[in-house]
């Protein structure tokens, strides 16, 4: 009973920024319809942002925590302005292959400047709360707190703020938002930009549980990309949901079955749902067969 | 002095050319309608008009101004609001929503405008949190007509509003249109419903394969036999 109250607590904790990495790719694939595979390269240089504002320029975690979310937005917005606009009208194969290059060039770029070996925060808050049967780090609670309180903001811009409405009137249907006097490319632009900070904040956050290395990209896209096709493709909160879900199952199947099949059980999970429902948890049946 | 005007108009998709050489205009306060076989290119116009294809050549002015080419978010800003065929409303946004992004570009409250095009449908009022997917047919119509209301535009473009709907709801909707009108509202409609679309417009304009075959008052162009064998569909 113990354990499983822990295993679940740590599937939340794993779930949560695996949830905040797949908002982005979720939120760009309603806006545009095509998956930007570039988006874990994202969430790692908004990782390695933090460390190196905290770590090398010696600026506090939680301003450089806020300056990495909103450099990394820029950059996310750059990547859209520079490499998916000009491709807007061609086939979305064309975009999708693009955030691949995007992606290896990030990777790369990071390789580069700062090196492939692997890197800490080091943070010296290895406190440790005891809830029940259940132990949290300092670490662990920040990283629950902050996903929480991120989908919240989210939820309440997407509802009640005018640049929200723009957002979901876009990703519903782009041309009759120009017509109704949207301009889309701004939206698109603020799609980026805060799909990039909350992956920079999903990567700041798994950096801190566990280290950076400038290929952890990949594995934050294949997490992601899971959470948002088994939550339902341009359904944002079913992009959430399935990030929870496979935090929360990878760490069950890690413990009950084996460690080994730690990384593969959010696919199997993916492909047993995908067979009875194509969309997706909560996706509509229309963009099940969209690539 | 027309108010929209149309010169030497060319355009298309890709490289097939839809519009061929096409001139119409539309007086102050006129209610003009197209009328065509399928396929004759008057969607193809309005889009051209409203900035969503770019015309190959001609002109397209309104109140003086050129705007070929103009983008849809600076027309909506210099008065004019277009209805297109299909896709007309965002269907997972609730009513409300819908009117709230008619209006995205005024800053100011927005409510009172709101109200006014609730009490004008006011089917739709009942109905103002729902998600506008679950709308009937009708309903769906009256809220993209809403929509397209939201700013007072003074040119309206309208591609079909009433195809699909059971004949009470297109008298409705069509008395609606008449009563814009009379507030000062210049329209530019699109119909399959010649009958109704004759018994409404002030002038009319025959359109296929992408030329003007003829235009005219709605009289004239009933009486014509040659034009409502040829392409009304009748015999
Ligand atoms: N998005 C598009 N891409 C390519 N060709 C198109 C597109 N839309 C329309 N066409 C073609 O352009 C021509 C004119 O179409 P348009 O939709 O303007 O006709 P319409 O008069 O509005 O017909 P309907 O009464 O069926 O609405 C047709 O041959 C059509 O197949
Ligand atoms: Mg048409």
């Amino acid at each position: 009973m113990g354990i499983a109250a822990q295993l679940l607590v740590n599937g939340l904790i794993a779930g949560g920024t695996y949830a905040l990495a797949a908002i982005g790719y979720s939120m760009v694939y309603g806006a545009l319809k095509f998956i930007n595979f570039a988006h874990g390269s994202i969430a790692m240089v908004g990782a390695y942002i933090a460390f190196v504002l905290f770590s090398l320029g010696g600026i506090p975690i939680i301003p450089a925590f806020l300056l990495s979310m909103a450099l990394t937005a820029l950059l996310g917005v750059l990547v859209e302005r520079l490499a998916y606009r000009p491709l807007r009208a061609s086939p979305k194969l064309a975009s999708l292959t693009t955030s691949v290059a995007v992606s290896f060039a990030l990777d790369a770029s990071v390789m580069m400047l700062l090196g492939a070996e692997i890197r800490s925060f080091r943070l010296p808050m290895q406190r440790t709360f005891q809830i029940g049967p259940v132990y949290l780090t300092l670490v662990q609670t920040v990283i629950i707190a902050c996903s929480f309180a991120f989908m919240f903001g989210l939820y309440f811009l997407l509802t009640f703020t005018k640049l929200g409405k723009s957002i979901r009137a876009i990703a519903d249907d782009l041309l009759l938002a120009e017509i109704s006097g949207i301009n889309g490319n701004l939206v698109i632009a603020a799609v980026f930009a805060i799909g990039s900070a909350l992956a920079a904040a999903a990567g700041v956050l798994i950096g801190m549980e566990t280290n950076l290395q400038p290929t952890m990209g990949f594995m934050i896209t294949v997490k992601a990309f899971a959470a948002v096709v088994l939550g339902g493709l341009g359904n944002v909160y079913g992009a959430i949901l399935g990030g929870f879900i496979i935090g929360i199952v990878e760490n069950l199947g890690a413990w009950y079955i084996s460690p080994v099949w730690k990384d593969s059980i959010a696919y199997v999970i993916l492909i047993l749902v995908l067979f009875v429902r194509p969309a997706g948890l909560l996706g509509k049946p229309e963009d099940a067969t969209v690539v | 002095m027309s108010v929209l005007q149309v010169d030497n108009v060319v355009s298309g998709y890709g490289s097939m050319e839809v519009l061929h050489d096409l001139s119409l205009a539309v007086g102050q306060g006129e209610i003009v309608a197209m009328l065509g076989p399928n396929g004759a290119g008057k969607t193809t116009l309005l889009r051209t008009i409203f900035g969503v294809v770019p015309p190959w050549s001609g002109t397209i002015t309104y109140k003086g101004e050129d705007i070929s080419g103009v983008p849809p978010e600076r027309l909506v800003r210099m008065g004019l609001a277009y209805i297109p065929q299909e896709y007309n409303i965002f269907a997972s946004l609730t009513v409300q929503e819908n009117l709230e992004m008619g209006a995205f570009i005024r800053d100011d409250d927005i409510h009172p405008r709101i109200e006014e095009i609730f009490e004008l449908f006011p089917d739709i009022a009942e109905r103002r949190k729902s998600r506008a997917g679950e709308l009937s047919g009708g309903m769906r119509q009256m809220l993209a007509i809403g929509r397209a209301l939201m700013l007072n535009p003074e040119l309206l473009l309208m591609d079909e509003i009433s195809t699909g709907l059971a004949p009470f709801l297109v008298d409705a909707i069509f008395e609606r249109v008449k009563e814009l009108n009379d507030q000062g509202v210049t329209i530019l409609l699109v119909e399959q419903n010649a009958p109704k679309a004759l018994q409404t417009s002030d002038r009319v304009y025959i359109i296929e394969g992408g030329e003007k075959k003829a235009e005219g008052n709605p009289e004239a162009i009933a009486a014509d036999e040659e034009i409502a064998r040829l392409y009304l569909g009748r015999s």
